[in-house]
């Protein structure tokens, strides 16, 4: 019995042996989003402070009952210091005024007159824009950096996720059609 | 011609570790002197060998000899002195090469220094060492050649990676290997022993200074690659979990418990198949780190180029090495004699539960690190383990070995009084209670785990001298009797005490960089201030400048508190238009209580750059505990029983189990 001991890190090396061999077809690389075709986590926000020009229906919580109200919506994730989330906030713009669909904001580890600002000096075509301001809810959706842009079916499922910052070309043939497959 | 001469000596030297890994064994076997004394010689020249071939190596990277292909795809005539030096090893092929080399410097090392081995164990010690270089030299030579030519010379070299050419990461690898490889000797020692069957006081003493002297290196290694992630990767933080700083890490780990079970060997003769264990892990998981880099199963910031062929070919070499000398274990270990017992209040039961909590907290972290790769292979999807999970499980861990830090050394062998070690530590005890009220009050209640965190480093810091004052008498006998006792306390003693004051200092450092740091990002214009804490930054200018390889963007920020001034510093992002990649450069104001730090991100004039600007109170603490900790093993390294190979005699009482407590009473 007091010999079996003395075996286990034999046991313990064979064991990791197999799995590095089999882990060596695998390429770690490919590292797909967890929320693809799955449910939108669980998150509530409080809304982000000073915006002017949003409705008062806008100005309430974000929270993941704002996806599941039958209509795809976009969930944009981004912060005013983000460079690329200014290159990209005219497209935000367009997916609301051309093209009808609703986009919520996540502002990500922001400040809140910054980001006010922010909306009040590019426009602001957000519905809800919740105020992630230490990035807890951002971890929840798997944010690695800023922008993010998630699409989500009605019903709360993830269809489709973007990072880096949208282009014309991923509005076109990425966004779009799931939107409109999804009306 | 040269870089051909470096090929040969290769070549040559894994036809001497062939001789090195049979001949010496067959000697030691058969009581055959002349055969055992082949590994002393071959285990030198080996090293020479392998060293031409080095030098040969560093020679075609700095004449930037672009007729060789590694040369080519690591280097550019542009590239400054030090970072044509430092990209040798900065590659996979050259980095194993240094590999080698200190593998084969610790056998030569061995071979000259250990004239006070018994034959026998020296030669097996030395064959055992040829049996691994044979196995890298053979995966060198076989799959990945550095030495390898182009046809056609192109006019200039590919570059290094930019992130790669800094001071930090320049000695880092040499430093990291020589403890990360230099643990071999540990291994070579313990498999050594199994094949003898005998393990004794002697066997731990001869063990102790190589494993000591690994020890030191992987710790400045360790330390170095933190200080360049904390001020070239830019987000403010000094370790990240990744796989490959893990891979660093948890031979540490086992190597710090070898430390400290060696002692109980050579002390008690206790602990003996216990401490073998150590020592083939930590070798073992310095492999595993080896492994981990090279095959690609993982992803990590640091990982080379890879190939599944070389990957196999690692893999090989790892199960005939581990499992290898762990089936000797399995037959070995159960008849090894136990040796002394001991109650579970002494030395030997703080040492024993230091090993317990750190051997846990290394299977932790390799649990961690290994275990999207279960997944990934059991096909259950891909996961990422995330810092959150490392610092709930091995910050608790800890604990436990942070509070027998202070109180072990104060327990005397085999039967320890607790009561005699509370009247000694109560005060200090009481004020790391102190010190974590105060943080709290200071922190509030979500505050909980830092303020433990800083009661835990009051407690080692004051502890650690305490220990010392006891066993010199202080305040208790004459100065004279006290300066005495100092005087014939062992090096190894001290070595241990400012070790351990390095611990404490290494965790107030990393807790108030944790725990207590203010961070701030946003999008600045030029004449914006931001007020990070109680500290006001101004983006002064933003100017163009260009280096030897790089052109730079360097933001300037004035510091103030109040309306005094504090410092201007420099924050660069740095484009490198050989290599077509970004590096940024942290600018940071330095003092003892901490560092001011910014970052400059993408932006222009029109739009405004992005910055991140940090208050990190204490960093600078978690360079210089690590280098005390080092310093600390390098002060035990000179301790006569090492030096001599035996222990100072002494009239009167046992200087080798100096006993601080009993002996006071």
């Amino acid at each position: 019995m007091m010999r079996l001991i003395y075996f286990l890190p034999l046991l313990g090396c064979l064991c990791l042996g197999v799995v590095f061999f089999l882990g060596l077809d695998s390429d770690p690389r490919e590292v797909p989003s967890a929320f693809i075709n799955k449910p939108a986590p669980e998150f509530s926000l409080a809304p982000l402070p000073g915006r002017a020009n949003a409705s008062q229906a806008d100005l309430g919580n974000f929270s993941r009952t704002d996806l599941v109200r039958g209509q795809p919506v976009i969930v944009n994730v981004w912060a005013s210091w983000c460079i690329p989330c200014t290159a990209e906030h005219p497209l935000i713009d367009r997916l609301v005024k051309q093209e009808g669909v609703v986009v919520h904001g996540i502002n990500y580890r922001d400040k809140a007159p910054a980001a006010a600002n922010w909306l009040a000096r590019l426009g602001d075509p957000f519905s809800k824009v919740g105020f992630d301001s230490d990035g807890k809810v951002g971890i929840e959706w798997g944010v690695y950096g800023v922008p993010e842009t998630f699409v989500i079916d009605g019903s709360g499922i993830v269809l489709f996720k973007h990072a880096g910052p949208l282009t014309p070309e991923i509005l076109e043939q990425d966004i779009l059609p799931r939107i409109r497959t999804h009306k | 011609m040269i870089t051909e001469a470096g090929h040969f000596s290769l070549i040559s030297a894994f036809i001497l570790s062939a001789v090195q890994m049979s001949l010496p064994l067959y000697g030691a076997h058969k009581g055959e002197l002349r055969y055992m004394e082949l590994a002393r010689t071959t285990a030198i020249a080996q090293f020479s060998l392998v060293l031409i071939s080095f030098a040969a190596l560093i020679n075609a990277f700095v004449t930037s000899d672009f007729s060789v292909l590694n040369v080519v795809l690591n280097s550019h005539s542009d590239k400054p002195l030090l970072y044509r030096i430092s990209g040798a090893w900065g590659n996979h092929e050259g980095s194993l090469l240094l590999w080698v080399l200190i593998l084969t410097l610790f056998g030569a090392m061995v071979a000259i220094f250990g004239r006070n081995l018994p034959p026998q164990l020296r030669a097996r010690t030395l064959a055992i060492q040829g049996m691994i270089a044979f196995g890298f030299i053979a995966f060198m030579l076989f799959t990945s050649n550095p030495f390898e030519r182009v046809l056609v010379p192109p006019e200039n070299g590919q570059g290094l990676n930019p992130l790669l050419q800094d001071p930090g990461l320049a000695f880092h690898p040499p430093f990291l290997y020589f403890g990360y490889v230099g643990l071999s000797i540990s291994f070579s020692f313990a498999v050594a022993a199994l094949i003898e069957g005998k393990v004794d006081a002697a066997w731990a003493r001869w063990v102790r200074p190589w494993t000591l002297a690994a020890w030191c290196g992987l710790s400045i290694g360790i330390g170095l690659g933190s200080w360049w992630a904390y001020y070239e990767l830019g987000w403010g933080g000094f370790w990240f979990w990744d796989p490959v700083e893990n891979a660093s890490f948890i031979p540490w780990l086992f190597a710090t418990a070898l430390l400290h079970s060696a002692i109980v060997v050579e002390k008690r003769d206790a602990l003996k198949s216990w401490t073998i264990l150590l020592a083939i892990l930590a070798f073992s998981m310095s492999l595993l780190g080896t492994f981990l880099v090279r095959s690609g199963v993982l992803t990590s910031v640091h990982a080379f180029a890879t190939d599944p062929e070389r990957g196999v070919f690692i893999l090989l070499l790892l199960i005939i090495t581990i499992g290898g000398s762990l089936t000797l274990y399995t037959i070995r270990a159960p008849n090894l004699q136990p040796g002394g017992l001991f109650r579970p209040i002494s030395r030997e039961g703080g040492l024993l539960l230091n090993n317990l909590f750190l051997s846990v907290a290394a299977l932790t972290v390799l649990l961690g690190t290994l275990y999207p790769l279960f997944l990934d292979v059991m096909d259950a999807g891909k996961v990422s383990v995330g810092p959150p999970y490392f610092n709930a499980t091995f910050g608790p861990l800890m604990m436990p070995v942070l509070g027998a830090m202070v109180v072990g050394p104060l327990l005397s062998w085999k039967r320890g009084e607790l009561l005699s070690v509370i009247s000694a530590l109560w005060f200090v005890g009481l004020a790391a209670l102190g010190a974590t009220a105060i943080t709290l009050i200071y922190s509030g209640i979500e505050g909980i785990l830092p303020a433990i965190g800083v009661g835990a480093a009051v407690w080692i810091i004051i502890g650690s001298l305490m220990e010392l004052a006891y066993r010199a008498k202080l305040f208790r006998s004459s100065p004279h009797d006290t300066w005495r006792r100092l005087m014939q306390t062992p090096r190894s003693v001290y070595g241990m005490t400012i070790a351990h004051l390095g611990v404490g200092v290494l965790l107030a450092g990393i807790i108030g960089t944790t725990a207590f740091k203010t961070e701030s990002v946003q999008n600045m214009n030029i004449g914006d201030s931001v007020s990070v804490s109680n500290y006001t930054f101004t983006l002064d200018r933003v100017e163009a400048l260009k280096g030897p390889n790089y052109i730079a963007e360097r933001a300037v920020f004035i510091i103030k508190e109040g309306a005094n001034l504090i410092a201007s510093i420099n924050a660069e992002r740095r484009r490198y238009p050989v290599e077509r990649d970004m590096t940024t450069e942290a600018g940071i104001h330095s003092t003892w209580r901490g560092d001011l730090y910014a970052v400059i991100g993408e932006g222009n004039r029109a739009t405004g750059w992005t910055t991140r600007l940090y208050k990190n109170p204490l960093t600078p603490w978690i360079w210089f505990g690590t280098i005390i900790m080092a310093i600390g093993g390098m002060v035990s390294l000179t301790d006569r029983r090492l030096r001599i190979g035996a222990p100072a005699k002494r009239k009167g009482f046992s200087s080798s189990a100096p006993r601080a407590v009993a002996g006071a009473k």
